[in-house]
C-alpha cells in the first residue's frame, strides 16, 4: 500500500490523463459480441469477427493493464481504498451471477420436475414421468446417471482448498518481503489451478463419452454444465491472474508496499474457492 | 497515454485534447457526464419516434399503416430504447455531473472505467438498432423477451440478448463507480448522514444494479443456451420452465424500477427544498424510506407473475409486499409536501416540473397499490391500465424528474439562464398532453383492452384517438425542450454561481459554469 500522507493532507487524489483504452476494448465488445450473432445464426463471416474482437481485446487488456500496473508509485491510500472497494462490489456482482444460476437449479430441481410428476394436468401431456433427480426432463428419452462426487470432483476440492492456503501462504511471504517463498507459493497456487483445470476437462469427458451427458440433456446436464463450466472460466481468468502475480514476482515487482494487485488476485482466488465449494456440495453431494 | 502524474503535480487542468479525440478519450467526469446526457436525449427521440408509430397505428381501428410483426418489433424496442438507452444514461448523466461536485471529489473514483461505461452504450444502441434489418427483424416478444416465444424468434433477439450484455457490463461498472465514489470520495467532513439525498439515492440505485444487473445477464444467457446449445431451462420437455424465465427476469425487473425512480426521488428532494427555502423536512426518514425501499424492492418481483398459476399462499405474499412499498414510498411524498409547508415558494421551471412529479407520480403510485391486489390484477395484467400505470411512474416520474434536474442544474453546467418563459410553455404542454395520452388508458385498460396489439375493437376507437392526439402533441412538444436546451448552451444571461437563491450544497460554491476540474483539493465540510 503506497501511502503518500503528504499526498493525502494536499488532497490530491489520482485522476488519470485522457485515454483510448476504454473506447478500445468498446469497440472490440462488438466486434465480439456481433461475431458471436453472427456465428450463431450461420454467418460465415461470424467466426472472424468474434475472432477479431477477441483478440484485440486480449491486445487491449495486456495494454491497459500494463499502463495501470505502472501508476501505483501515483495512489495515495484513498485510491487504494478507492480500488479495494471496487474489487470487492466486482465480486458482490459475480456473487450475484451465481446466485441467479443457483437460484435456477433450485428451481428446475425443487418446483419444475416435482410439478411436471404430480398429476394432474401434467399426467395427461407426460403420463408415466416419476421426477426425481437428475433427471433429463418428461419429454426426453434416456435415464441419467448422476455425476459422481467421489473422484475427480473430490480432488478437485482439495485442490483447490489447497491452492487457497497456497495463495494466502503467498500472500503473508510478500508482506515479509521473501521472494523465494512467494515465487514458490504462487508457483504451487498456479500449478493446483492448472491441474484443477485438466481435472475438469477429464471429467467433462469421461461425463460425454462415458456417461452421454450433454448440455442437451433437460434439466441435469443444462444446470450441470453451465454452473460448472461458469466456474471453469473464473477458474481460467483466475489462473492467468496469479500467472501474471507469479511473472510480476519473478521480476521482483511485488514488494511488502507495493502489491495491491495481488491483494486483488487473492480475494479473487478465493471467491473461486468458494463458489466451488458451494457447486461440490450442491452440484454433486447433495 | 501511459503517461501519468507524479504525486503533487498539479492536474493538467487546461491541457485538453479537442475536437474528436476530447470525447473519446476522456476522463473527465463533467464531459462524460455530458454525454450520457446527449446520448440520453437522442435516444429519447429515437424511442419516441417508436411510441408515435405506435400510436399512429393505433389512432383507428383496423390496420392502417404497418403490420402487426412490425408492431411488435416497435413496442418491444420502444421499452428497451427508453430503459436503457434514454432514461438510464440521462440519470447516470447526472449522477456523473453532480456527485463529484456534491461531494467536494476531485472526479468519479475510477475515471477511465467510467468513459468506458460511456461507451459501451453505442455499440449496444447500434446492435438494437441494426436488428430491424437483419431476417426476422428485432424483437418482436415484448422487452421482457418471455419464452416461448422469444426461443422461436430469429437474429435479432441473439442482436438484443447481446446489446443486453453490453449495457449490463456498462451498469455494473457504472454503479461500481458511482458506490465507491460515494463511498470514498467525500470531502472530509462529510459524513454520510451529512450528505446531499441525490448523493444518498444513488448509493441506493448503485447497490440494486449491482445487485440485479448480473441476474439480468443470468436470464438472457440462458435464453441463448435455450436457443442455440439446446438446453432445456425454460422447455418443460427438458423439466424447464418458461416461468422459471419471468422469475430470474422480474427478479432483475422489478428492482430495475426502482434503479430508474430513486435517482429521480433524489432529484425532487433537492430542488424542493431550494424553491420552498427550506432544508429538506425529515431528512433521516428519507434515508431509510429509501432503504426500505431497496431492501422490499427485491422481494415483490412476483407481482408481475399472478397470472401464471402460483400457489396462493406465494400470490398473498407477493401482494402484501408489493403493498408495503406503499408505506416508505408515501412517506418520502409526505416529506416532499412538508418541505413545502409554510415555506416562500416561488415556482421557476424546475419547481414546476417537481411539483407536477408529485401529483402524476402519486397516481402512477396508487394504480400500482390497486395492481398489487392479485384477485384485482387477474383482471388487469396485460391490458392498457398496466400501461397506463407504468406511464405514470416511468414518464411522469422519472421522465418529469429528469426534466426538472435539466433545468435545475443547465445553469450550473452552461453558465446561462434556460429561457423561464419556455421552459413554463414546456412545462405545461407536457403535463397536459401527458395526461391526455395517458390517464384514458387506465379506462381503456379497465373496459379491456389489452397491450401490445395493433388492432382494437370499435369501442375503444374514441379514447385511442384522445391518447393518439396526445402522444404527438407530447413527443412534439419535447422538440421546445431541445430549442431550450441549445439556446441555453448557447447562450441567455449569465448565470451566477449560486443560481438559485436558496440552493444549498457544494455544486454552488464552484462558478457557474462549472470548470473542468473542481475541488482538486477536498473543500472541508463542518
Amino acid at each position: 500500500m503506497t501511502t503518500l500522507s503528504n499526498d493525502l493532507e494536499a488532497g490530491r487524489y489520482f485522476v488519470p490523463v485522457p485515454s483510448r483504452w476504454p473506447i478500445r476494448s468498446a469497440v472490440a465488445l462488438l466486434f465480439l459480441v456481433a461475431g458471436a450473432a453472427l456465428w450463431l445464426n450461420r454467418g460465415g463471416s461470424g467466426p472472424y469477427v468474434l475472432g477479431i474482437g477477441l483478440a484485440a481485446l486480449v491486445l487491449i487488456l495486456f495494454g491497459w493493464f500494463s499502463d495501470v500496473s505502472g501508476e501505483g508509485a501515483q495512489y495515495n491510500s484513498q485510491v487504494d481504498r478507492s480500488i479495494r472497494w471496487g474489487m470487492a462490489w466486482l465480486i458482490v456482482s459475480e456473487v450475484m451471477v451465481f446466485a441467479g444460476l443457483f437460484g435456477a437449479l433450485f428451481y428446475l430441481r425443487e418446483i419444475s420436475v416435482p410439478d411436471l410428476a404430480a398429476g394432474g394436468r401434467s399426467a395427461d401431456l407426460w403420463p408415466g414421468f416419476a421426477g426425481g433427480w437428475p433427471v433429463t426432463g418428461p419429454g426426453l428419452p434416456g435415464d441419467l446417471k448422476a455425476m459422481q462426487a467421489k473422484g475427480a470432483p473430490t480432488i478437485n476440492t482439495i485442490m483447490l482448498l489447497c491452492s487457497g492456503a497456497a495463495i494466502t501462504w503467498a500472500h503473508h511471504a510478500a508482506e515479509r518481503g521473501r521472494r523465494a517463498q512467494l515465487v514458490l507459493a504462487l508457483f504451487v497456487t498456479l500449478a493446483l489451478g492448472t491441474a484443477f483445470l485438466y481435472n475438469q476437462s477429464q471429467e467433462y469427458r469421461h461425463a460425454i463419452t462415458a456417461l452421454h451427458l450433454t448440455l442437451s440433456q433437460g434439466a441435469y446436464g443444462g444446470t450441470f454444465y453451465v454452473l460448472t463450466g461458469l466456474h471453469g472460466v473464473h477458474v481460467a481468468v483466475g489462473a492467468t491472474m496469479v500467472a501474471v502475480m507469479l511473472i510480476r514476482a519473478l521480476m521482483g515487482r511485488i514488494t511488502p508496499h507495493g502489491h495491491l494487485g495481488f491483494d486483488m488476485v487473492t480475494w479473487y482466488w478465493h471467491f473461486v474457492g468458494i463458489v466451488w465449494l458451494l457447486l461440490f456440495v450442491i452440484v454433486y453431494v447433495i | 497515454m501511459a503517461t501519468v502524474l507524479a504525486p503533487n503535480q498539479p492536474l493538467p487542468a487546461h491541457e485538453q485534447k479537442k475536437g474528436l479525440a476530447r470525447w473519446i478519450s476522456s476522463t473527465n467526469h463533467k464531459e462524460i457526464g455530458t454525454l450520457y446526457l446527449v446520448t440520453g436525449l437522442a435516444m429519447f427521440f429515437v424511442g419516441g419516434a417508436m411510441a408515435l408509430l405506435i400510436r399512429l397505428e393505433l389512432f383507428q381501428p383496423g390496420l392502417q399503416f404497418m403490420q402487426p410483426e412490425f408492431f411488435n418489433q416497435l413496442a418491444a424496442l420502444h421499452a428497451l430504447v427508453m430503459i436503457f438507452g434514454a432514461v438510464t444514461p440521462a440519470l447516470i448523466g447526472f449522477s456523473n455531473w453532480m456527485l463529484p461536485l456534491m461531494l467536494g471529489a476531485p472526479d468519479m473514483a475510477f475515471p477511465r472505467l467510467n468513459n468506458m461505461s460511456f461507451w459501451l452504450i453505442p455499440p449496444a444502441a447500434l446492435l438494437l438498432m441494426a436488428s430491424f434489418f437483419v431476417p426476422g427483424g428485432a424483437v418482436a416478444a415484448g422487452w421482457t423477451l418471455y419464452p416461448p416465444l422469444s426461443i422461436q424468434m430469429g437474429p435479432g433477439l441473439d442482436m438484443a440478448i447481446f446489446a443486453v450484455h453490453l449495457l449490463g457490463i456498462s451498469s455494473i461498472a457504472g454503479a461500481i463507480n458511482i458506490i465507491v465514489t460515494i463511498l470514498n470520495m467525500r470531502a472530509p467532513g462529510m459524513t454520510l448522514m451529512k450528505m446531499p439525498m441525490f448523493a444518498w439515492v444513488w448509493l441506493v440505485t448503485a447497490y440494486l444494479l449491482i445487485m440485479i444487473m448480473p441476474v439480468l445477464a443470468v436470464a438472457v444467457t440462458l435464453l441463448l443456451f435455450d436457443r442455440h446449445f439446446g438446453t432445456h431451462f425454460f422447455n418443460a420437455a427438458g423439466g424447464g420452465d418458461p416461468v422459471l424465465f419471468q422469475h430470474i427476469f422480474w427478479f432483475f425487473g422489478h428492482p430495475e424500477v426502482y434503479v430508474l425512480i430513486l435517482p429521480v426521488f433524489g432529484m425532487i428532494s433537492t430542488i424542493i427544498p431550494t424553491f420552498a427555502r427550506k432544508p429538506l423536512f425529515g431528512y433521516r426518514g428519507m434515508v431509510s424510506a429509501t432503504l426500505v425501499i431497496a431492501f422490499l424492492s427485491m422481494a415483490v418481483w412476483a407481482h408481475h407473475m399472478f397470472t401464471v398459476g402460483m400457489p396462493a399462499g406465494a400470490q398473498v405474499f407477493f401482494m402484501y409486499s408489493t403493498m408495503l412499498i406503499a408505506v416508505p414510498t408515501g412517506m418520502k411524498v409526505f416529506t416532499w409536501l412538508a418541505t413545502m409547508w409554510r415555506g416562500s415558494l416561488t415556482f421557476e421551471t424546475p419547481m414546476l416540473f417537481a411539483v407536477g412529479f408529485i401529483f402524476v407520480f402519486v397516481a402512477g403510485g396508487v394504480t400500482g397499490v390497486i395492481l398489487a391486489v392479485a384477485a384485482v390484477d387477474v383482471q388487469l395484467q396485460d391490458t392498457y391500465f398496466v400501461v397506463a400505470h407504468f406511464h405514470y411512474t416511468m414518464v411522469a416520474g422519472t421522465l418529469f424528474g429528469i426534466f426538472a434536474a435539466t433545468y435545475y442544474w443547465l445553469p450550473k453546467m452552461t453558465g446561462h439562464m434556460y429561457d423561464e418563459k419556455l421552459g413554463q410553455w414546456h412545462f405545461w404542454l407536457t403535463m397536459i398532453f401527458f395526461n391526455m395520452t395517458f390517464f384514458i388508458q387506465h379506462f381503456l385498460g379497465m373496459a379491456g383492452m389489452p397491450r401490445r396489439i395493433p388492432d382494437y375493437p370499435l369501442q375503444f376507437a374514441e379514447f385511442n384517438m384522445i391518447s393518439s392526439i396526445g402522444a404527438f402533441g407530447f413527443g412534439f412538444s419535447q422538440l421546445l425542450f431541445v430549442y431550450i436546451v441549445v439556446k441555453c448552451i448557447r447562450g441567455g444571461p449569465k448565470a451566477t454561481g449560486q443560481v438559485w437563491d436558496g440552493a444549498q450544497g457544494l455544486e454552488w460554491t464552484v462558478p457557474s459554469p462549472a470548470p473542468l476540474h473542481t475541488f482538486e483539493t477536498p473543500p472541508r465540510v463542518a
